[in-house]
């Protein structure tokens, strides 16, 4: 060690005085610049990436970001940022930023097969809009869709939303969260009527116990991992489990280690619950005065095509989400099968640890935090495993209150925010409300000050169903935006891919940079990004955050607001609604979509004078009136009054955030209990007003096994998942030199004796191979991620080895949520 | 004047130079795609990059920007018992090792108030310190920091 430090010191030295003569005139100016000249501006904005929501300070000097740092004043991340966030600074500057449209063309017009030549935005949206039009006149509003995002600002979903379903009439709208916690969201729903967690940030430093299911939250949120190291190594009492299906970053701090068999999380939930029954710790108070039992439906398929051999053969794929009523006493009776005996040999979980981990949750005494993610949601089980683990929360009546929280993390800054509070999925209107539901289609309606039945109440195209749906011909003028579908959807060599370029069918791309996606699209439009707008996020917690534009975007590029309001100035009334409608609203004959959506009374009712003078709003500007308040305002008129309370626009760029429901000015940290939560009524102690009756619904679900699993051709489990250094498919991150630089490449992650085996060793260069595509990389034996023998786990940051290309696109039958941590592959040498 | 300097900047730090043409605004990008971006490319793959182990410190982008780490940390244990990271890298330890003292700001926590040692929260380190390969990005990054934004005439955002 010392002889490599004296080395040091002898190299500085030379290196100082080396760069000291070189750099000097450049270096000695600034150096002595101060005062006036040196200042910068700082502002507030959220991190741009996941849906941890930290708050960073943004320095600004003559219209380009120079620095970034964690803000001290954000409950969330107290002056911290993980490597990803104190890069941020960076994001905006990759050189390659898409600064004009680009339209695929030959002889000077549009052609499929053509190349990206550079138009004027008129060009682009004429070309856009003249697709469109074909395709509804054609094929009616089922053949039109979009694929949004939970990095979409609030505003922008919301007007997505708007354009989709009021101006196009489809329910074909849907977020790449449909990717990342739809089983989540679904789960919530179905649990307690209403969306997201009970519990905030505040729980990690009230918990005794911490459980990762599935999670690797050293790596996918770092920030809140600190809280919980923090917890962890202040108080020795406090216990952390986790729960991987291989070792990884985050078992440096785990007290119960656990690696289970894929899939086998559900027989370890019931036989957590089955424990607490055994050992009589169920709170049976609380069950019986705030829980239903239910039989949920079983043997419910995988989610593949309906002529898949495994749908065919389900009993149930048709009606998945069904489910009955049953006792507490039929409840105990089902889980009874899984004894420890039994889940120990089928997780290959060693019993002690089994034991360990269901005694956070039976002792009384211990204040129990479970979290989760990719490992939960994206599971062909997703809903049933989200309802496994409320299961054990409120047998024991371990919700709702400070420490005791089962926790659902997101991976978007705006998963909460935008994609399900907003309601950007194919099923869901703002604030909760369903398409499927008259009452809420109409309330929706009058909300948005559009003729009554315009809204269609048929469910659209889900992600993967998008996808499918491209290929085969039925989906036909499609929209993606702020999302690198190529790179991120499943099997999609198979399924995505043959969509994008299907002659029949024109397709959009909105993005900062030239992605895989973006370069597989007929027409390209560059986004503005981050703080080159105003915006707004809303976090896992439930907190409500907004920034404001700080740099102007770089060309021509715009924001997808911009984009998406531009584009409604391309069609009438008379083009895109059926006649009837027209005929019993004749006010609304010859409108043109912009002025029905945005210049309704509501989202035109702040002029630009409100703006804030220190800082620019491009749209607002351009479109006459502050666009980002209107759209707010109509939007958080939705959810006021009815627990999903925002508060009034202005206060949200004064504060770090607020977490909802704020009723009075008081942001609310737990929900269904008296006194933290002002919607339940004095004397309730609890309730779980979601639900009419005030219940939660606990399910039974038995385990069931994956859509595919190895066999002697295809021999290892395939898991895929992020990094540290990347932020999903990387587009930002991998253009940050010092990010790019820590992890340039990715890997197959696998146990040495594996790659013996196969002759292989670290650096080999190999085929990752499946049933459904190949990708090509090299072996690392040594790295963060430790597999045990018979699991593999590859990134899917790297855009030159798209591991997609092999994952198999089975979702769970109720969420339509893929499952990208199993399928089967074989690695073989190249 | 300033072209010799850019000459002999370059000749002393290869790695530099793409960022720097970029800086002076030269870097016009005429095709967006760079290879290998197409979904039907299959390149194949390249050798895994060695990490830099080159000890010498690289500037800060900006003073809050954790450090990168110029040397190998492989099989470095962090562990709920031990981090090895610290046994050069805490207070104590720094003299004899000559290693950088972690940040001062690292002894303080979530309250504000100042620690004996290092703060819970900062304990894995690299979850912001991360090592650097070899490897040379594929795009550029035209950033400036504040320096050459106060010693420069700016463009005023305009990247085209």
């Amino acid at each position: 060690m010392l002889d490599r430090r004296d080395f040091i010191k002898a190299q500085a030295v030379a290196a100082a005085a080396t760069a000291g003569g070189i750099s000097l005139p450049a270096v000695a100016q600034p150096s002595m610049v101060a005062g006036e000249d040196a200042q910068l501006t700082w502002s507030k904005a959220p991190c741009r990436f996941c849906g941890t929501g930290c708050s960073v300070m943004v320095a600004t000097k003559d219209n380009r970001v120079v620095a970034t740092h964690g803000d001290m004043q954000a409950e969330v991340n107290r002056g911290l940022n993980c490597v990803k966030g104190y890069f941020l600074s960076k994001i905006m500057y990759g050189q390659d930023r898409l600064t004009q449209p680009l339209l695929r063309m030959r002889d000077g017009k549009y052609h499929k097969d053509g190349e990206f030549r550079p138009v004027s935005w008129d060009e682009a949206f004429d070309e856009m809009a003249r697709q469109w039009k074909r395709v509804l006149k054609e094929k009616g509003p089922d053949a039109v869709g979009m694929f949004g995002s939970g990095q979409w600002t609030i505003w922008e979903g919301y007007a997505a939303s708007k354009l989709m379903r009021a101006g196009f009439r489809t329910n074909n709208l849907d977020p790449n969260a449909r990717h990342c916690m739809a089983s989540a969201a679904v789960a919530f729903i179905r649990t307690f009527g209403m969306d997201e967690p009970m519990g905030c940030y505040d729980d990690f430093e009230h918990a005794d116990a911490f459980v990762l299911w599935g999670s690797n939250m050293a790596e996918m949120h770092p920030i809140l991992w600190t809280r919980i190291t923090d917890r962890r190594l202040a108080h020795n009492h406090v216990k952390v489990a986790v729960l991987s299906t291989f070792e990884h970053r985050s078992f440096e701090l785990a007290d119960v280690p656990m690696i289970f068999e894929p899939g086998t999380d559900l027989a370890i939930l019931n036989y957590i619950a089955n424990h607490i029954i055994q050992t009589g710790r169920v709170d049976k108070a609380f069950i019986e005065k705030h829980c239903s039992f239910r039989l949920g439906q079983k043997d419910i398929g995988y989610g593949l095509r309906p002529e898949s051999v495994l749908e065919v053969r389900a009993a149930n794929a048709k009606d998945p989400t069904d489910s009955k009523p049953m006792s507490f006493d039929e409840f105990a009776a089902f889980v009874s099968e899984y004894t420890l005996e039994k889940v120990a040999e089928l997780s290959k979980v060693p019993k002690e640890r089994l034991l360990a981990l269901a005694e956070m949750y039976a002792d009384p005494k211990i204040k129990v935090m479970s979290l989760w993610t990719m490992g939960f949601n994206q599971h062909v089980r997703g809903v049933w495993v989200n309802h496994m683990v409320y299961n054990i929360h409120l047998l024991t009546g371990k919700i709702s209150e400070p420490g005791n929280s089962p926790f659902s993390l997101t991976g978007q800054p705006s998963a909460c925010g935008t994609a399900r509070e907003v309601g950007t999925f194919a099923h869901r209107l703002p604030a909760d409300m369903q398409v499927t539901n008259p009452t809420h289609r109409s309330h929706v309606e009058e909300g948005w000050k559009i003729p009554k039945g315009l809204l269609p109440g048929k469910i659209g195209y889900h992600a993967v169903l998008q996808d499918r749906m491209l290929k085969d011909g039925k989906l036909n003028a499609y929209w993606i935006m702020v999302n690198n579908n190529l790179q991120a959807a499943p099997n999609s060599d198979q399924e995505t891919y043959p969509g994008y370029r299907n002659p029949e069918n024109f397709i959009v791309v909105s993005d900062a940079y030239p992605t895989v996606t973006a370069a597989a699209a007929d027409l390209i439009l560059p986004a503005a990004m981050w703080v080159e707008k105003e915006g707004a996020y809303g976090n896992a917690e439930r907190r409500t955050h907004f920034w404001h534009q700080l740099v102007n975007a770089p060309g021509e590029a715009r924001s997808d607001l911009w984009q998406l309001m531009e584009f409604s100035k391309r069609f009438t009334t008379d083009e895109v609604w059926p006649k009837e409608i027209l005929d019993a609203n004749p006010d609304f004959r010859g409108k043109n979509l912009f002025d029905v959506l945005f210049r309704n009374g509501n989202v035109d009712r702040f002029p630009v004078s409100e703006l804030d003078p220190a800082y620019e709003n491009r749209e607002s500007k351009e479109f006459g009136f502050y666009v980002q308040k209107g759209l707010f305002e109509e939007y958080a008129a939705f959810g006021r009054g009815h627990g999903h309370d925002l508060a009034p626009f202005d206060t949200y760029h004064e504060v770090r955030g607020l977490r909802w429901p704020v009723v009075e000015g008081k942001e609310t940290k737990w929900r269904y209990r008296e006194g933290l939560d002002p919607y339940v009524p004095k004397g309730e102690g609890v309730r779980f007003y979601g639900n009419p009756d005030g219940k939660a619904n606990l399910f039974a679900f038995p385990y069931e096994p994956p859509a595919e699993s190895p066999d002697k051709d295809f021999d290892l489990w395939l898991v895929t998942g992020r990094v540290l250094e990347h932020w999903h498919s990387g587009s930002m991150t991998m253009r940050v030199p010092e990010l790019y630089k820590a992890m340039p490449m990715a890997l197959v992650y696998m146990h040495p004796d594996d790659a013996q085996a196969r002759g292989l060793r670290r650096g080999s260069e190999v085929k990752v191979m499946s049933r459904r595509g190949e990708m090509r990389t090299r072996v690392e034996t040594r790295g963060r991620n430790r597999p045990p023998r018979g699991v593999v786990f590859v990134p899917w940051f790297d855009s030159a080895r798209l591991i997609n290309k092999c994952t198999l696109d089975a979702t769970d039958p109720i969420s339509k949520q893929t499952d990208f941590k199993k399928c089967a592959v074989k690695i073989v040498a190249v | 004047m300033r072209r010799h300097l850019m000459l002999a900047l370059a000749a002393a730090l290869p790695c530099l130079v793409p960022a720097l043409l970029a800086a002076q605004g030269t870097g016009q990008v005429k095709e967006p795609f760079r290879p290998p971006i197409q979904f039907t490319d299959e390149d194949p793959a390249p050798p895994i990059p060695a990490d830099v182990t080159d000890d010498r410190r690289v500037a800060r982008n900006y003073p809050e920007q954790p450090p990168v780490i110029p040397h190998n940390i492989r099989d470095y244990q962090i562990s709920l018992n031990n981090n090895q990271c610290l046994n050069c890298h805490s207070r104590q330890f720094t003299g004899a090792t000559q290693a950088p003292m972690i940040s001062i700001t690292h002894y303080v926590d979530r309250e504000g108030q100042t620690l004996g040692a290092v703060a819970p929260r900062r304990y894995f380190c690299t979850q912001c310190h991360v090592p650097q390969t070899v490897a040379q990005p594929i795009v550029p990054n035209t950033f400036r920091d504040m320096d050459s934004l106060i010693s420069r005439p700016s463009d005023g955002g305009d990247r085209r």
